[in-house]
């Protein structure tokens, strides 16, 4: 009894214990890493050809009911860009393999701090460069949609989503967010299907160019070209929804890549957009 | 066969002396994660498997403790498998261990685990305290499911995810209680089970 409360006892028992419970959690995060990133690139696709339709437009299934190998072959339509959110341009300099937005973030060379007047997303700083999406038509290989990752604030925690935009570059393709944690049956009704269809067609401007997309109180008017109706007990988780697609639409978001882009497109009909 | 003691054990934490209905612990995640069955059943797995494992670890090397860091020595063992069957969840059900989000890691500091390291394992022989573990992890898994149960049906008319009533927005008939989907309900719900259990086992009622 003595020998076990002396104090040499205490520093070799912490010790020991430290030293194998440090092993056991290292080990399960190194073994189970790769498992764990398949799962996270696989749920970032799936995500994607969601908020694209692709998933429902050739399979008539939501993505999550895809075995992995047709989510693959979708997939390939999907190519990976990076874009300076500043300029509208391509980076070329970063891996849109390894980069990661979330992080950069947080990072001060890598983020800017968020300036929009209007709308906020409930963060002081946002990444520089941004990883968008650009579908292509597997004959003709032209380009038929983009797909912009948005973020912010909703009730409780950040809203992360896909917002997909046709070619013209002004008319929504879908919205679907892929992690947040509303209020399940509430908030957590930004997941329902029925709700993300109404976003499908919605103008994504109004006749000024201004970011016009938004969550309606109640019902949306039915001769609305940029609301959907709102989600019922959820008006805070709606508002945040209205600020995030306004922000990112907006001239602090995607919109000097969306100008940009546009002119490329018109510019040279579709042919070289794979230029650099 | 297990003795009478064992089944004591193992079997008496469920009814008699559950540790959410009697001895009104681990309330807070009772009411976080039973918005749905299936997020209920995945955290009710990862409770048994931690009290479980963590009963067995504590007991082991309860020879060794030093009663000064008792308390360190096994928060840090829970911990420990905590992170471990985060790491496991993230790995095999991704979609689930991204709704169950930060309550995985809040099993840590679940009064269940930690009452049962300190109260049972502490004392007792390895195989009784794995037993112990078990029952105290099913105890609390029938009080999450019934929970759940109630919940995911009137609050989203569905069961495991099935439509049983059609909801009125998505065209059906069924106006959802919302209630049911907010924390408070669950502790309705849990007041009720504790009722109907004092009211089949008068014993329990504590003196006023």
């Amino acid at each position: 009894m003595q020998q076990r409360d002396s104090l040499a006892n205490t520093f070799l028992v912490s010790t020991v214990l430290c030293v194998v419970c440090s092993l056991a959690v290292s080990a399960a995060a190194v073994a189970l890493r790769p498992l764990q990133e398949k799962n996270q690139l696989l749920d970032r696709q799936k995500n994607i050809l969601d908020a694209t339709g692709l998933a429902l437009g050739e399979f008539g299934l939501p993505a999550s009911q895809l075995t992995v190998d047709q989510i693959a072959e979708l997939y390939t339509r999907v190519e990976e860009r990076l874009v300076d959110l500043e300029t509208g341009e391509y980076n070329t300099e970063l891996d849109p393999a390894s980069y990661d937005p979330k992080d950069a973030a947080k990072k001060p060379n890598l983020s800017v701090r968020t300036d929009d007047p209007n709308y906020s997303i409930g963060r002081n700083r946002r990444e520089k460069v941004a990883r968008v999406f650009l579908v292509r038509n597997p004959k003709t290989e032209e380009i038929t949609q983009v797909v912009l990752p948005v973020y912010g604030q909703g009730l409780w925690s950040t809203l992360y989503g896909y917002l997909a935009v046709k070619r013209d570059l002004e008319t929504v393709q879908g919205l679907t967010f892929y992690e947040h944690a509303e209020t399940p049956g509430l908030g957590g009704e930004v997941d329902n299907p029925r709700w993300k269809a109404q976003w499908v067609g919605l103008k994504m401007f109004d006749e000024s160019g201004d970011p016009a997309l938004a969550v309606a109180r109640g019902p949306a008017p039915s001769d609305s070209e940029h609301k959907v109706d709102g989600l019922s007990g959820a008006t805070i988780t709606g508002n945040g929804v209205t600020d995030l697609v306004r922000y990112w639409t907006g001239p602090d978001g995607y919109q000097n890549y969306l100008n940009r882009l546009e002119s490329e497109l018109n510019g040279s009909q579709g042919e070289s957009d794979v230029k650099q | 066969m297990l003795n009478s003691k064992a089944s004591k054990v193992l079997f008496g934490p469920i009814l008699d002396n559950n540790p959410i209905a009697l001895q009104i612990l681990g309330i807070c995640s009772a009411l976080a994660v039973t918005t749905s069955l299936q997020v209920s059943l995945v955290m009710s797995l990862a409770v048994i498997a931690v009290i479980a494992c963590s009963n067995v670890a504590v007991s082991a090397i309860r020879q060794y403790i030093p009663g000064s860091i008792r308390i360190i020595v096994q928060m840090v063992v829970i911990a420990s498998l905590v992170i471990v069957v985060d790491q496991v969840l993230k790995a095999f059900v991704y979609d689930i261990s991204k709704q169950l989000s930060v309550f995985v890691g809040l099993i840590i500091t679940n009064c269940i685990v930690m009452g049962r390291a300190e109260g049972f394992a502490m004392k007792n022989g390895v195989f009784m305290s794995f037993l112990d573990g078990l029952g105290n992890g099913v105890g609390y898994s029938f009080v999450l499911l019934f929970v759940a149960f109630f919940r995911e049906l009137f609050g989203s008319g569905s069961l495991f995810g099935y439509t049983l009533m059609e909801l009125d927005r998505n065209g059906g008939w069924y106006n959802p209680n919302n209630m049911m989907l907010l924390p408070p309900s669950a502790f309705f719900l849990i007041g009720f089970l504790i009722w109907a259990i004092r009211a089949y086992k008068p014993e329990q009622i504590e003196e006023a």
